[in-house]
């Protein structure tokens, strides 16, 4: 396999693991203990590192995982013990942690290779050279084997016990009242966030960990209402992220794992903008039409009352109206066939006339229900 | 001052002023729950921290400051929008901006480091925090700024008051709400900015909100919180300068986070009244109290049963009672002999004349309850005994005196044995 074609796979899998399991921290609002977990591992790394000597990637991995799970125990005992908010639980035990495994890794290993650069934005352009060894046979890079793993782990995780994730996530009352327990479901995940996090931190750093566990399942929430689906675009995005922030590092000469980062946001921002349903352009279309339907109603409304035809100074008077609202909404009403202008003013149809029948029954029947009925 | 070196001085004054102005800003964020946007705004700040480089070129820091100002505001602004215009929840809006703006920082600091030219070395002491390079100028710049949000917030002390207690009340006291919020985050923004060469990205967070959580446990009042809160943080800030001075690769901003993590821990469990540790102290006392109170009782009930309350019982028979183990029984029991309410002989114990009045009175408080919800309540008689378990270790002498006149005193409870009266048997008591 070449260097190129490593890092692009490796990106992948970083991408595609922490997006299935991202998913559920973004529905559960607790993308921040990614973060925080991310963060804390470092003490297990380092500690791990300190009693083995070498990185081999076991030691790691179970050292990294304790700190992981220890983290979200601390958080919940402080959450428990109702002296902290959620937020300031979080917020002091993960740079606590951090820091005792920035202190253990400046006092006894700065003189190795765990260099704290890396532990923040890491270095997966190296990935492909730090391979993984069966006796003297090498079985290609390391971080392949760790992410293809936590990949497996976590899709196994999700595949056996998506009805029991997807009840607690989105209803917890009932998930207990049927005797799903909430409690081992959320160590469950949590669990696994930590092993994703571990697996992903030395290929690519906390930083890129974060980025790939909230935002491509961030943007697919912003894509689809339905759980599956955003658990396979997750995936689909996170993949994306990563092949595409490889080729723009490739281009600006820069790092690896903040470009992925960088494209990932680049991909939010598209469907925040853009979504179909969820999108700020949707939502902002979707305000006009209605806002433009009340001005029509209120003047198709308002000339039935009247009877008669009225000139545009008077409705404008009486609205209180822009001379320009006034009028593109006289301009849609006559286009409809519903108005007409002459010497006098406006006045309806015989069309308008029962348009606004309609349209002051549908009124009587339901007073706020003006804007729905569909003109 | 003669023993610190001309860098130890500068760290010392460098990290006491973070401390005492993250120590007061960070008592709002905790007070509004978002501690964690420090941590956005700081990682935030790195973007913009290489483009004040790449449009300046230089790395005086006015310029490094400014750029850092601009990429947290926006990035806080990023926050706001995105969770007031859009179905993202805040705790996700505010991981984006933390790990986007951060991953863009990366690239941009890459991108600088490898263009041709650029000599930037020094940039990175803004990731990890790079005390011992704070220079005079740093210092100035950091006391001038620390200065302004001292007193920007003695002078907005009222509207933030507010906006950390009940925003809704401020807005309907015409307060302009948004753009308080916005003040607010513009000084988190400049705190956090005077951080970052002292701690770095990631630690920020902890100079903000662990003094703050650890002033909360001592007080209920928000003044004395924000003064607590800096004095916790500058203690922190200049106790990590001075132990990181002391001895070679001990970076100062892991040390200073490690202390405030210890004052808080201290705090967590020694504060009165919130104290963690004060809280299973009484826990444990009310636990052995009904632990006593449950021994005396089935020792007088064991005696009713055989017609003699103040009879011999085998030590098996109690720990049949409620199948406690001999060790535990026997723990439980110590105490009652010291007391002088039991006596114990062989592989028996009984009442004495105290233990037979104190134990009446927990029996009595037990049946009056059970008559209580019998009567007036209209239970069942069968279903009442478990919550007389727990009310007689609840109930205290008035409330026993004012539940007998209530039911009339009554003599015998729902299950037709007689409810004892401790004053007689006080006198029968020392006749024996």
């Amino acid at each position: 396999m070449s260097p190129t074609l490593s890092v692009l796979v490796i990106g992948a899998l970083v991408g595609a693991s922490c997006a299935t399991i991202g998913s559920f921290l973004v529905l559960r609002r607790m993308a921040l203990l990614g973060d925080a977990i991310s963060h804390a591992v470092l003490p297990g790394i380092a500690l791990a590192f300190l009693f083995t000597g070498d990185r081999s990637a076991l030691p790691m991995v179970l050292g990294a995982g304790a700190l992981g799970v220890l983290t979200v125990l601390l958080v919940e005992l402080l959450n428990r013990s109702r002296r902290l908010k959620e937020d300031a639980s979080i917020g002091v035990v993960f740079p606590a942690l951090f820091s005792v495994g920035v202190l253990i890794i400046s006092r006894y290993a700065s003189s190795v290779h765990l260099d704290l650069d890396c532990v923040l934005y890491g270095e997966i352009a190296y990935a492909p050279w730090d391979l993984l060894y069966w006796g003297a046979a090498s079985l290609g890079p390391k971080a392949l084997w760790v992410n293809g793993a936590t990949l497996a782990m976590n899709l196994l995780l999700v595949g056996l016990f998506y009805k029991e994730l997807k009840i607690t996530t989105f209803d917890p009352e009932l998930a207990a009242s049927l005797g799903f327990s909430p409690t081992v479901v959320h160590y469950l995940l949590m669990s696994a966030v930590s092993m994703t996090v571990v697996g992903a931190f030395e290929s690519v750093g906390a930083i890129l960990v974060v980025a790939m566990l909230v935002v491509p399942p961030a943007t697919a929430y912003l894509l689809t209402d339905r759980l599956s689906l955003m658990i396979v675009l997750s995936i689909g995005l996170g993949m994306a992220s990563s092949t595409l922030g490889y080729g723009l590092a490739r281009w600006m000469d820069a790092s690896i794992a903040g470009a992925m980062a960088a494209v990932s946001g680049a991909l939010f921002v598209a469907a925040l903008v853009a979504s179909p349903r969820h999108g700020l352009l949707a939502r902002l279309l979707t305000h006009r039409r209605l806002a433009r339907r009340l001005s029509d109603q209120l003047v198709l409304l308002h000339l039935a009352d009247g009877g008669r035809a009225l000139p545009l100074a008077t409705i404008e008077r009486r609205f209180g109206w822009t001379r320009q609202r006034l009028e593109k909404a006289v301009g849609r009403l006559e286009k409809a066939g519903w108005a007409e202008r002459d010497a006098d003013g406006v006045q309806l149809t015989a069309g308008g006339a029962a348009a606004a029948r309609a349209a002051g029954a549908a009124q009587l029947a339901h007073p706020l229900a003006v804007t729905a009925t569909e003109s | 001052m003669d023993a610190l070196s001309f860098t130890a001085r500068n760290v010392l004054l460098g990290a006491t002023l973070l401390g005492v102005s993250g120590g007061v800003l960070g008592c709002f964020a905790l007070l509004r729950r978002q501690s964690l946007l420090g941590d956005a705004l700081a990682h935030a700040a790195l973007p913009g921290v290489c483009l004040g480089f790449l449009l300046t070129g230089s790395k005086s820091p006015l310029p490094l400051f400014l750029g850092a100002l601009v990429a947290g505001v926006a990035g806080s602004l990023f926050i706001l929008a995105a969770v007031r215009w859009s179905r993202v929840k805040e705790d996700s809006a505010i991981g984006i901006v933390l790990s986007v703006f951060f991953g863009v920082g990366i690239v941009l600091l890459t991108w600088v480091q490898r263009s041709p030219g650029g000599n930037q070395s020094g940039l990175d002491q803004f990731l990890f925090g790079q005390a011992a390079a704070l220079v005079t100028e740093d210092v100035i710049l950091m006391a001038v700024l620390s200065a302004l949000v001292l007193a920007t917030v003695a002078a907005f002390y009222k509207e933030f008051k507010l906006l950390a207690f009940d925003p809704e009340y401020a807005a309907s006291l015409g307060l302009p709400i948004r753009r308080i919020e916005i003040l607010l985050t513009l000084l988190l923004v400049t705190v956090v900015v005077v951080g970052l060469q002292t701690v770095g990205v990631v630690l920020i967070v902890a100079t903000l909100v662990t003094p703050a959580a650890a002033a909360r446990q001592w007080t209920e009042r928000l003044g004395a919180m924000v003064l607590i809160s800096a004095t916790i943080g500058a203690f922190a800030g200049a106790s990590g300068a001075l132990v990181s001075a002391s001895a070679p690769r001990l970076p100062t901003g892991p040390v200073i986070v490690l202390v405030a993590s210890a004052v808080l821990v201290a705090s967590l469990l020694f504060a009165p009244e919130r104290g963690l540790l004060w809280a299973a102290l009484a826990e444990r006392r009310v636990a052995r109290r009904i632990r006593h109170e449950n021994l005396l009782k089935d020792l007088y009930r064991a005696g009713e049963s055989r017609g003699e309350p103040g009879a011999f019982i085998p030590v098996p028979e109690l720990m049949g009672m409620r199948g406690q183990s001999a060790p535990r029984l026997a723990a439980s029991a110590r105490p009652l002999v010291d007391k002088g309410l039991a006596e114990r002989r062989g592989d028996a114990l009984r009442l004495t004349g105290d233990g037979l009045v104190t134990a009446a009175g927990v029996v009595r408080k037990h049946r009056l309850w059970e008559v209580y919800l019998t009567r007036r309540l209209e239970l069942p008689s069968d279903h009442v005994h478990r919550d007389a378990e727990a009310m007689e270790h609840a109930l205290d002498d008035v409330a026993v005196a004012e539940l007998d006149r209530l039911l009339g005193h009554p003599a015998v409870d729902p299950h037709g044995q007689p409810i004892p009266r401790p004053e007689a048997l006080a006198v029968e008591g020392a006749r024996r």
